[in-house]
């Protein structure tokens, strides 16, 4: 009887709770607006300040699909069905097409424009872009970083794994070796300026680096500022103790995946060791191998933080990253800014289009 | 036959023996910066710049022993000294004796004393909480500091508590929102249909490698617009919308995994979609929600770019990697400060980090083993 009763109000449209939620929404609307303002002219305590600014993006967030929802559900049940996904996908949608998609297209086409938007000049951004001289060195610097960087930090990570697997300590191992994933690009710029500190000859020198040279018989040198083109590859060192655990963490599973009796089966056939790894369980865990790679290479054509927080750029250590920021902050030239943005964008389309071929595969939808 | 077995046994433990060894030295270099870095900032100024932070460790070098009175009355020539000769200047120096000692002349010609010291097994372990202290007190405090001479300096502080709390402010919500926008839209993917729902989960996967800087200019004019650029909503908004993507594929994953049996009994006992993902799917996903938001709030917290270009500097708002920063261009030789400030930015996602790494390291492999 009561289940009965349960079905057809299900069914019906119930305009008493679609009174309520439109009220109720109306209510959650007004009071975000109100806190809105508030944060925006935030003239309370920090502290206070904070915790309402918690409460009401979170809560706020959360009562509008509460009070969304009551009212779907208070329509009949052929709306309900036909909008209910709308309420569940729809702020994910408007937030992806309005902050992501939409603006991909607007920096494209503003990429067009002369630094201030105003004047269409073609393709003369891409051009400046492409003859500068510090883009040039930009460019190059970045594929030091894709290539270098990219291949010690999977090179590492699959070194570590393979040898973690067979150590009794394999987790003491993880864990020191992923720590650094932890911490912020700028705090590790703090870390390794420190070690890579220089002071003149005679002088007592307090980096770790530096400290070894001389007690080896060498000069000090300055790592970061000369030696150029080297220098880079000092901060690439620093992506690749911060990214090594990644690359560890994500093989050391995979390698876990591999069936033993595969192994097996090649051990009994009398393979050398290092024959069943190259032979099975390489191309076994070809997949990850593909994944980690270019999740480290879009991770390298992005970089910013580390080049930033160490050397601001300088000394020949530009990279495309830091070049976007300056002409955006510093030139204040939203043309050329633009049109680095989008040759980041095609740089990075082919894994794009590998990861959607991917997904049409494995039919995973 | 035994021999042969036994032999094979020894080379087995020689390897794993050496194994170890390569492990070791490989996580002792992977230590050995953050260490460093813990070290230096609990050392005060003059040891930092005067020693290595590895001088802590037990090292040999000169110690004082004992010291006497310099001889007085002396001429430019040679003093001889505890049966060794040589000039002033060579003993303000310091003259090693046969015997392994060194005799050191402190202060001037008349008034001199002479030090004689050893080489000893020593650590350096005057630790001191004062940098902190220091980093932590607002700019108008004055904080006292003693010099290695005994006098005593007043110093301002760097205040860095403030871009702290900031941090926080910015990195809860910019965890729980994106969770919550995204576990609906996952579930909606997974268990809902509606028109669009391909390519708007094909949309989900290209966003997951488009470098956000794509979005950042046109972004930036939007907030400009709706004069939210510089608070704490912009910020939100924009680490939302980037950690959107990832978050909804993992949970994705995860959800569209959860067994359809349960699901639909859920929905033959009368409960709607809204009371399926509230009082099922939400608890049953626990685990993915926990490792991706561990992982997002690692991310927003070592956040520089977003927070840089969409709360610009202002004190009031700034973040704690802003802050860093700003005193690596200020401070750039105060590695007790430097060394300080970034132990407390880096304090937070470490904690959470070795509490909780279990499900962080589940949540990386959601996204990269499957994906």
């Amino acid at each position: 009887m009561t289940r009965t009763a349960t079905l057809r109000s299900a069914n019906a449209a119930n305009p008493g709770r679609l009174l309520l939620g439109l009220g109720l929404l109306v209510v959650v609307v007004l009071l975000m607006l109100q806190g809105f303002l508030v944060l925006r002219d935030g003239n309370l305590p920090k502290l206070a300040n904070a915790l309402l600014a918690i409460v009401w993006g979170v809560g706020g967030v959360a009562a509008l699909y509460f009070t969304l929802n009551l009212v779907v559900e208070s329509l009949n049940q052929r709306l309900r069905n036909f909008l209910q996904p709308f309420v569940f996908v729809g702020p994910a949608a408007l937030l992806l097409i309005w902050f992501f998609i939409i603006p991909t297209f607007r920096t494209a086409a503003l990429s067009l424009y002369d630094r201030n938007s105003e004047v269409f000049v073609g393709l003369e951004n891409y051009i400046t872009t492409f003859t500068d001289r510090e883009m040039a060195l930009a460019i190059r610097n970045n594929l030091l970083w894709m290539v270098f960087g990219t291949a010690f930090c999977v090179g590492m990570g699959l070194l570590v794994a393979v040898l973690a697997d067979r150590s009794r300590f394999e987790n003491l191992v993880k864990i020191s070796i992923f720590l650094p994933m932890a911490i912020s690009f700028v705090g590790a710029g703090v870390i390794w300026k420190f070690i890579f500190y220089y002071a003149p000859e005679g002088a007592p020198q307090i980096g770790l680096l530096n400290a070894l040279v001389v007690s080896g018989g060498g000069q000090p040198q300055a790592w970061l500022a000369l030696l150029q083109p080297w220098n880079n590859f000092f901060l690439i060192l620093v992506l690749i103790w911060m990214q090594t655990g990644f690359c560890m963490v994500t093989f050391s599973a995979a390698l876990k995946g591999v069936p033993e009796e595969l192994l097996e089966a090649g051990r009994i056939d009398g393979a050398s060791e290092r024959r069943i790894f190259f032979g099975i369980t390489i191309p076994y865990i070809q997949g990850t191998i593909v994944t980690v790679t270019t999740t480290i290479l879009i991770f390298t054509l992005k970089v910013f933080d580390v080049v930033q927080a160490m050397t601001g750029g300088q000394f020949g250590t530009d990279v495309i990253g830091t070049q976007f920021y300056r002409q955006l902050f510093a030139n204040r030239n939203f043309g050329a800014g633009s049109a680095i943005a989008v040759v980041l964008l095609i740089a990075t389309i082919p894994i794009m289009v590998y990861n959607l071929r991917q997904m049409a595969r494995q039919k995973t939808m | 036959m035994k021999s042969k077995a036994q032999s094979m046994a020894g080379q087995k433990r020689r390897s794993t023996f050496v194994l170890n060894i390569v492990l070791f030295v490989l996580c002792t270099a992977w230590i050995i910066p953050t260490l460093g870095l813990l070290v230096s900032s609990v050392r005060n100024r003059d040891a930092i710049n005067t020693s290595g932070w590895w001088s802590v460790l037990p090292h040999q070098a000169w110690t004082k022993t004992r010291s006497f009175d310099a001889p007085t009355g002396t001429g430019d020539g040679p003093i001889t000294i505890e049966g060794v000769s040589a000039t002033f200047e060579q003993f303000r120096e310091g003259v090693t004796t046969p015997d392994g000692k060194r005799l050191k002349w402190e202060g001037n010609r008349r008034l001199g004393v002479i030090q004689v010291e050893e080489m000893q097994w020593t650590m350096d372990t005057n630790f001191t909480l004062a940098n902190y202290e220091r980093v932590l007190a607002p700019v108008d405090a004055r904080v006292k500091e003693t010099l290695r001479d005994g006098s005593v300096v007043e110093n301002p502080g760097e205040d860095i508590g403030p871009a702290f709390i900031n941090t926080v402010t910015v990195a809860v919500p910019a965890t729980i929102i994106p969770i919550l926008i995204a576990a609906f839209a996952a579930y909606a993917f997974a268990w809902m249909n509606f028109p669009g729902r391909k390519m708007l989960f094909a949309g989900v996967v290209a966003l997951l490698v488009v470098p956000l800087q794509t979005a950042m200019i046109p972004m930036l004019r939007d907030f400009v617009g709706l004069q939210i650029n510089g608070t704490f909503l912009a910020v939100w908004l924009a680490h939302t919308t980037f950690g959107l993507p990832l978050a909804t594929y993992l949970l994705y994953n995860y959800i569209s995994q959860l067994p359809r049996e349960t699901l639909e009994a859920a929905s033959i006992d009368g409960a709607s979609h809204f009371t399926t993902f509230l009082r099922l799917v939400l608890p049953l996903s626990l685990p993915a929600l926990a490792s991706f938001a561990i992982f997002q709030f690692i991310w927003v917290w070592n956040d520089y770019l977003v927070g840089l270009i969409f709360l610009g500097g202002a004190p009031s708002v700034r973040i704690i990697t802003q802050r860093l920063v700003d005193m690596v261009g200020t401070r750039g030789q105060d590695w007790q400060l430097l060394t300080a400030g970034a132990f407390i930015s880096m304090l937070l996602p470490m904690s959470v980090f070795l509490a909780l790494q279990r499900f962080f390291v589940r949540g990386l492999l959601a996204g990269s083993v499957k994906g």
